[in-house]
């Protein structure tokens, strides 16, 4: 059984991160950034963004994105596979001072001690859902590193209402995907 | 009358925004078996909203458009190069106007082309046949997070404690799931070549997203062995992204083709909820839509 939802509003404060739990459903309002593999490489590499993400949520997203009237839409953008980010992931938590980190399929132990360690979690979006998250995006504000790394690449400033997430890492310790893989596990040895 | 680059942009978009059928009844489904007030249902119940809205917005399902695979069944002597740049130019405008994202990366600066034209992109699987009349064009879309959750296995495998047989293949396929999880975006589809060689393997087993979810294999070993992969599959409780639930499959696609004595190659192909296929039957001239095939 879920909690009942739970209103985020960025930035958010670090006692907020801490009481949230594995399996509370969120819902994010305000000023999200998107990042993925490129974003975190270059991060990694020493690299700085021209933006404070201080008390922000990272989405791993490459989103749909044309330029309408002079004016970026967004026209999908659904989480992308966030497992590719684990090895840096820990390290870009502290380097920005995040407080959530949002995709799917979850993240491994480094990003859970990460998590634990400098207060966040990890933010579970529902995988192809492209259409309902784009619709919570209600303003893309800027982009960054467009020229760099391509569209689906960039650093895209996102203004967002009630973005639906469930907690599935928390800043405990604990992890929903550790407990779903040992259970399936489990269960597939009895029965091959 | 319109054009072939036309009514093939008409076919990369229905694919890009709208469900095949049998999938979205498989998914409707899986919803009504599902536990309720649990985050599976949620997970369940968004897909839903978000295969209407993706219909009724005209915009892509999902963000990731993938890699762009054609496969046309076309009649002897067809002008295939002809297909093929009239394929590539609706990607182009497909691109521009947001029904595809800008998907093609060069591997080695990392620069993105903008048009998802480039080397070896997108890809175009040709099957000449005498009795075809008319073009059987056909696209898949695969994201990139269920192509990460492909497998292929080398029997014997120790590790897995997979034989060069049926039950080997089970284990095989079923080790796929399980390291899956949740990440190729469930509950999906599995593609499976049991035989050939390393490349062909791959490709025989995305051919299987070709077939409708509700088939019945011919070959009745291969039937259940289908069956029993989805059964298997749905009571580890991997469930929908990975949440937790009942549904962790929608179907299990298997066929054979001979091997070298020295190989015995098992590959899986994930395709994730959001299955993207669609095809159509044009007249050979390109110019008319004969019917929708999904």
């Amino acid at each position: 059984m879920r909690a009942t939802t739970m209103e985020l509003k960025t930035p958010i404060p670090e006692t907020t991160i801490r009481s949230l739990k594995v399996g509370d459903l969120v819902e994010i309002t305000g000023l999200i950034h998107t990042g993925r593999d490129a974003v975190h490489k270059y991060l990694h590499d020493g690299g700085t963004l021209p933006v404070d993400l201080r008390g922000g949520v990272l989405y791993h997203c490459g989103p749909v994105m044309v330029k309408e009237g002079g004016q970026w839409v967004c026209k999908a953008a659904g989480p992308t596979t966030s497992a590719r980010e684990e090895p840096y992931q820990a390290e870009v938590i502290e380097k920005l001072g995040l407080r959530g980190i949002i995709g799917k399929g979850g993240m491994g132990d480094k990003t859970s001690a990460g998590c634990k360690q400098f207060g966040c979690v990890y933010l579970h979006a529902v995988g192809g859902a492209a259409q309902v998250l784009a619709e919570c995006v209600k303003k893309v504000r800027a982009v960054y590193l467009l020229e760099e790394f391509g569209s689906p690449e960039a650093v895209w400033e996102l203004e967002v209402e009630k973005f639906p997430c469930v907690v599935t890492m928390d800043a405990h310790g604990n992890s929903l995907h550790k407990e779903v893989f040992a259970r399936s596990k489990a269960a597939l040895e009895k029965l091959l | 009358m319109s054009s072939l680059k036309e009514n093939l942009l008409e076919l990369i978009r229905r694919t890009s925004v709208e469900m095949p059928d049998d999938v979205s009844r498989a998914l409707i489904r899986a919803l009504q078996e599902e536990e309720k007030h649990t985050t599976a249902e949620f997970a369940l119940k968004t897909i839903r909203l978000n295969m209407e809205m993706a219909a009724s917005k005209s915009q892509p399902i999902c963000q990731d458009t993938g890699s762009i695979l054609f496969y046309v069944r076309c009649p002897v002597g067809y002008d295939q190069p002809g297909f093929e740049a009239a394929a590539r130019e609706a990607v182009v405008q497909a691109t521009k106007v947001g029904y595809l994202r800008q998907n093609s990366v060069d591997s080695l600066t990392g620069k993105n082309s903008g048009t998802n034209l480039g080397p070896g992109t997108p890809t175009f699987h040709f099957h000449p046949d005498r009795g075809q009349r008319g073009v059987d064009a056909r696209l898949v879309l695969k994201g990139g997070g269920c192509e990460n959750v492909g497998a292929q296995y080398s029997l014997p495998d120790s590790r897995i404690g997979a034989d060069r047989d049926l039950k080997g293949c089970r284990r095989a396929i079923m080790d796929a799931v399980l390291q899956a999880q949740g990440k190729g975006c469930s509950p999906g589809v599995l593609g499976v070549c049991i035989g050939g060689d390393r490349a062909t393997g791959y490709a025989y087993s995305k051919e299987q997203f070709l077939r409708l979810l509700d088939d019945r294999n011919p070959n009745p070993d291969l039937a259940a062995l289908e069956e029993d992969i989805v059964r298997t599959a749905n009571q580890l409780g991997i469930g929908p992204m990975g949440f937790g639930g009942r549904t962790t499959l929608l179907g299990c696609k298997i066929c054979a083709v001979n091997r070298l004595p020295a190989s015995f190659f098992v590959s899986v192909s994930y395709m994730c909820w959001a299955f993207r296929r669609q095809g159509v039957v044009l007249s050979e001239d390109g110019a008319k839509i004969e019917k929708w095939i999904y």
